[in-house]
């Protein structure tokens, strides 16, 4: 197919391009096969806007005589107005933007055609492989292997073709094991707590069904990552509610009579529709004009987004104080095992290991436990807030993520060696991107893709010095501590830096962030100065000893 | 009492046990055991509850509610040994006579001298100097001088120049409580004023012609502007309804060119009510999101909040953008008109956003022109209907500007904390009393310290770091974002639920910047010095010695004289002068080395040997490291961060 069908109107001029807190621009505007080009005349200080049109989550159009006007409403829950000169011209665009942002195919998509413009330090694609992973957790134990069972997809389609697991399970073990479970997601190692050899494991739910099957090989398999004498805690995020329902259907839960070493905790993590339609009614409440306070308080808890950052933290808070404070390992696992789970294990991590809270650390959990761990991002990251079609896949559950992390970094800020503008370039990158990475539902289907040969990795772009210098914390100090965040409502704030982004004016914060970065800069600066000079007097001292001496 | 157990809130598992005291000044809690016994000091002051519970097996339960927003839960093994604390409190928490304060006992050992200096640090004759008046159109007036027009006023107000003593007594019988409209702020750049005072005693009908002149006296004090905004902070509701008892607000027919506006503000029964309500909501018990963010929209308190803010901006925007004069009352002008000129003044002036200039307004608008602090913060015992948070919801606007201006002031957070507590603990004289006049018959400067000084000795602790005099936020007027700006004002938990340190973020921006400039502040000094001693070095080894070809190229570069010089140190000297960097040792002082000052210093939770230790996992930094004489309720211990996440 080509693009140029699309699109009937490539270009337009005299185009008027309205922004909350700017003026109204003047300009031009151009469509090509994945950009909304538009660009400003003025010779001062010409002015240049690139949209990708897999950004643009939901378009409308309005008339008044012969002027069109187009409202564009982002992914990223940006909304601008263009009014177009010309009904036909303003029809035209419209459709060709409506029908280039909802391209059925993926490898239509921008990532296949884009090249890159900078020079290639490390091809991200290989930056975090599993084996890597694997030889940083041989050096702490050896009661864990790395299997190939699921080579080809052939085990289980949504896990990676090399997963952690107990040694002494055998993949004939893990065959039956994976029949056990849902989506056939067997439990496999997701972290080692260093610090007393805990372990947190994921899954999905074992299929017990209403008789209560039962499956002798799971059973061994989860009680392998158990010390003598020891017991584990299973969290399962739904209600327990929820999880009975479930064994209608098949599923189920671990029944204590056949787990006796394990205790389940049922927290309440929502999933799919819900979470979406929060998000549309929270960014619906943040775009609200109206000044009375009143309405903006009970729109914001209608929303229930905080309700769901506090249940997401708490289950991962919970996670990790089994862990750290109980000395106990942990399954974590949901219903299917590719949302709340992952929502949880990450979580856990960055509470207690401080590697994840390094810039390659957190790239390397966002890989490990998302993206290879099968997140389905292509299909919850399809739509955002302003969409209309309301298909049960989509859901911000990643999301959901990047703001619990926020708010960890906000009760932490010394603590994380990113900073606010890394999680937001992440949540940019999952629903739109000129990059690979978030393409795909899992890793069989982005190597049916040959993603890695034919687009460009998010990371080999982020890990250069140019793009890293931007998402540095500047106040990071390297915190080897477990970190406690609180989660009591006064705790936990709306993330502006997402909902409020293009509806405040952030030039006072903005402001305040640079005159962090010049205080710390100048105090390294004179660091180093100091140093020199020290080091200086010390060999201009020894000479005169030397001097002395002869 | 001995074998008190102290609850924390937050987990009814944890409880502390130890003695409790009960001192003239002070309930004090001594933790038992371990080697830094923790104490817990409340001034009955700042007590403003108590409430005893129904005895359970364990023993009494005594909850005490303090103004600053502490809440102490203790549980007394005897039931008649609570029952004495408990009537012993009540009645220490409501004394009589201001005689009785803490103000009148405490002794912060500073000799006269120093005490007086003190109360000269803010001088409101230097406010007005500064704000360029008198001059040729206003003048300082003597009119008051024994308070004979007005008892709540001060002795010297300012007024228009052509506002004859017969117009200003005129005025006053014409206002509540005769609080006549004076001068709060002279914009010098283009004559408009901010004036202040009561409401008229309109009625329905009545008239008067000095209380018309008075105000056309204002508004031509300002030849730049032919109209005088006249705002009326009430709701217009409550305005007309004290038409009936003879009082009410200016009929625009009457006074020539006047613009008359109603702001809405409720009163201080709604504040209060608002207040408790909220209140309520931070004690909640592990409430849900739902809960809290329910009940603080029901409190309606950030309401309140930006209604004052609004009428804030719109008389800054009046004097600012359109150079007009304002005359602002509510009632009798000591509340809300103190509330919303304090806050004009701040977005206007820069100078009221230093720390100096913050206590300049607060004793300008407030303290000088009668705010009823005894009775709005009920340091006596008194009419629990005149208690309301009044100065409590100006300093919560500073803090909301503060939020969204992070580089426009000079003070920080803690400034604002600790000024709020010391309204209400009576410890300094600044707050007593309803009026001027009051204070000076109880000759407070003689007896009592000013606050002020004390905040100024110890300014380190509450500066902003973030704040530069010449940086763009810094000066001039500041506009806050107008609209849609509900989602701005936010819950200011740093206040509300200041002693629950585990609900605030673990880390401090603000104390690690501090710290950060601390540093940076020596590593100039240490510059300084280490560049002195190598020029010193490179010289004398000139003179001793014949010179390697390396360190004179380096003494070019560092563009040193290489000229004899007298002083020219010998070796020996300078090395006995390292040694006063002992733990630096000069062959290893790379970057690494240096860092550490600032993680051993300053970043005690940074350092990973806490861990095996300490109960402090999350590198919780004790910020409240005042000194137990100044803010003795200040909960000295660390917080143990316990979770408790396991809620099943």
């Amino acid at each position: 197919m080509e693009f140029a069908e699309l699109i009937k109107t490539p270009r337009a001029d005299n185009v008027a391009l309205h922004r909350p807190f700017y003026p109204a621009v003047e300009g031009t505007l151009c469509l090509t096969g994945h950009h909304l080009i538009f660009s400003s005349r003025r010779q001062d200080n010409a002015e240049e806007l690139w949209l990708l049109h897999s950004n643009i989550d939901s378009i409308e159009k309005r008339f008044v005589g012969s002027l069109g006007t187009i409202i564009i409403k982002c992914k990223d829950l940006r909304i601008i107005q263009l009014d177009i000169p010309g009904m036909e011209e303003c029809l035209n665009i419209a459709s060709s933007i409506e029908a280039l942002s909802t391209l059925d195919s993926v490898t239509l998509m921008y990532p296949f055609f884009y090249r890159p413009m900078f020079e290639i330090v490390e091809d991200g694609w290989r930056s975090f492989l599993p084996d890597q992973e694997f030889e940083l957790l041989s050096s702490a134990t050896d009661e864990w292997r790395l299997s190939c069972i699921n080579k080809e997809f052939s085990v289980c389609p949504s896990y990676p073709p090399v997963v952690i697991v107990p040694k002494s399970i055998d993949d004939e073990a893990l065959r039956k094991v994976a029949m056990f479970r849902h989506g056939s997601r067997f439990p496999v190692l997701s972290y080692y707590h260093k610090k007393n050899g805990m372990v947190m494991m994921r899954s999905s739910q074992p299929l017990t069904g209403t008789n209560g099957r039962r499956c002798k090989e799971d059973e061994k398999l989860v009680n392998a990552t158990l010390r003598p004498g020891k017991r584990g805690y299973i969290i399962d995020t739904r209600s327990l509610n929820v999880a009975q329902q479930a064994r209608a259907k098949g599923g189920g839960f671990e029944q204590e009579a056949h787990y006796p070493q394990w205790r389940r905790i049922h927290k309440c993590i929502e999933r799919f529709n819900i979470l979406q339609e929060s998000l549309i009614k929270l960014v619906e409440a943040c775009n609200d004009q109206s000044h009375n306070m009143d309405r903006w308080l009970s729109k914001l808890e209608a929303s229930n987004w905080l309700t769901h950052i506090k249940e997401i933290l708490t289950a991962a808070c919970l996670a990790a104080q089994c862990i750290d404070r109980e000395g106990a390992s942990v399954l974590v696992h949901g219903t299917e095992g590719t949302d709340s789970t992952l929502q949880v294990t990450s979580l856990a991590q960055i509470i207690l290991d401080p590697r994840c809270r390094t810039i390659r650390g957190f790239e390397s959990l966002v890989v490990r436990e998302w993206l290879q761990a099968g997140h389905p991002f292509q299909q919850r990251c399809a739509q955002s807030a302003y969409s209309n079609s309301k298909q049960k896949w989509e859901a911000p559950v990643f999301l959901l993520f990047l703001d619990c992390v926020w708010q960890i970094l906000r009760q932490f800020p010394c603590s994380f060696e990113f900073n606010e503008q890394f999680l937001i370039m992440l949540f940019e990158h999952a629903y739109a991107s000129q990059f690979g990475t978030f393409l795909g539902n899992n890793e069989s289907e982005r190597s049916k893709l040959k993603l890695p040969q034919k687009t460009m990795s998010l990371w080999s772009w982020v890990n250069r010095s140019e793009e890293l210098c931007k998402f540095q914390n500047p106040l990071f100090e390297a915190n080897s501590l477990v970190i406690w965040p609180s989660v009591a409502p006064q705790s936990l704030q709306l993330w502006e830096g997402i909902f409020l982004r293009w509806n405040r004016p952030s030039k006072f914060l903005d402001e305040a962030q640079e005159e962090m970065i010049s205080i710390i800069k100048y105090n390294k600066e004179l660091q180093a100065k100091v140093n020199a000079l020290r080091r200086q007097l010390a060999e201009m001292e020894t000479d005169d000893r030397m001097q002395e001496n002869l | 009492v001995e074998n008190v157990r102290l609850l924390d809130r937050l987990s009814s598992r944890k409880a502390t046990l130890g003695t409790l005291y009960l001192t003239a000044t002070h309930v004090i809690f001594v933790e038992n055991g371990s080697e830094a016994r923790k104490e817990t000091w409340v001034l009955h002051s700042q007590i403003s509850s108590i409430e005893k519970q129904a005895t359970t097996a364990t023993g009494c339960p005594l909850l005490i509610r303090c103004k600053n927003f502490q809440v102490i839960q203790l549980v007394i093994p005897q039931e008649r040994d609570c029952h004495d604390i408990y009537i012993s409190l009540i009645r220490l928490a409501r004394p009589v006579k201001y005689e009785e304060l803490y103000c009148f006992s405490f002794n912060p050992k500073l000799d006269k001298e120093e005490r007086e200096q003190g109360w000269k640090l803010v001088d409101l004759t230097e406010e007005y100097n500064r704000m360029g008046v008198p001059n040729n159109s206003w003048q300082i007036s003597d009119v008051n001088r024994d308070y004979g027009v007005c008892d709540s006023y001060p002795t010297e107000v300012y007024v228009p120049r052509s506002a004859t003593a017969h117009i200003i007594v005129g005025s006053s019988k014409f206002r509540s409580r005769r609080r006549f409209p004076a001068l709060s702020y002279y914009c010098k750049d283009n004559n408009a004023s901010i004036c202040r005072s009561s409401q008229p005693l309109s009625g329905f009908s009545a008239r008067c012609l000095e209380d018309e002149q008075m105000l056309q006296a204002i508004r031509k004090a300002n030849p730049g502007s032919d109209f005088l905004y006249v705002v009326d902070t009430r709701p217009k509701l409550n305005a007309m309804a004290n038409r009936a008892a003879g009082k009410g607000y200016e009929n625009e027919d009457n006074y020539s060119n006047i613009k008359f506006q109603f702001i809405g503000i409720e009163n201080i029964h709604v504040m209060r009510n608002s207040l408790q309500k909220m209140l309520e909501v931070c004690e909640l018990k592990s409430p849900s999101m739902s809960d809290f963010l329910w009940g603080l929209e029901n409190s309606g308190w950030l309401k309140h909040i930006k209604a004052i803010m609004d009428a804030g901006i719109f008389i800054a925007k009046a004097v600012a953008e359109e150079g007009v004069s304002v005359l602002v009352h509510c009632s009798d002008g000591w509340d809300r008109t103190a509330q919303v000129c304090s806050v004009a003044s701040l977005l206007l002036d820069p100078y009221y956003r230093t720390m100096k200039g913050f206590m300049v307004l607060i004793e300008k608008d407030w303290v000088s022109f009668g705010h009823k602090f005894n009775h709005r913060y009920g340091n006596l015992d008194g009419d629990p209907k005149e208690i309301s948070p009044v100065i409590d919801q100006f300093i919560e606007c500073v803090w909301q500007l503060m939020e969204q201006f992070p580089c426009a002031f000079e003070f920080n957070e803690r400034f604002l904390i600790h000024i709020q507590h010391h309204i209400y603990s009576c410890q300094f004289g600044n707050f007593l009393c309803n009026s001027q006049k009051e204070r000076r018959e109880l000759k407070i400067q003689e007896r009592t310290y000013s606050l002020w000084a004390h905040l100024w000795k110890n300014r380190a602790d509450y500066l902003n770091p973030l704040y530069r005099p010449d940086h763009s936020q810094t000066r001039g007027t500041l506009w806050p974002q107008m609209a849609p700006c509900n989602f701005l004002y936010k819950f200011w938990s740093g206040m509300y639920n200041r002693f629950e340190k585990g609900l605030h973020p673990r880390q401090s921006v603000t104390d690690y910047l501090m710290a950060v400039k601390e540093e940076t502040q020596q590593l100039e000094e240490e510059l300084e010095v280490l560049r002195e001693r190598l020029a010193n070095l490179q010289k004398s080894q000139l003179n001793d010695y014949k010179v390697k070809s390396k360190q004179q190229d380096r003494s070019k570069q560092l563009g040193l004289s290489t000229s004899d010089n007298s002083l020219a140190n010998t070796p020996q000297e300078y090395s006995n002068d390292l040694k006063s960097f002992p733990s630096r040792s000069p062959s290893q002082g790379d970057e690494e080395d240096s860092a550490l000052i600032l993680t051993q210093d300053n970043l005690k939770s940074s350092d990973p040997d806490l861990s095996a230790t300490s109960d402090q996992e999350s590198g919780v930094e004790d910020l409240s490291c005042r000194s137990p004489s100044c803010l003795p309720s200040e909960d000295s211990g660390k917080d143990s961060d316990e979770a408790v996440f396991l809620a099943v």
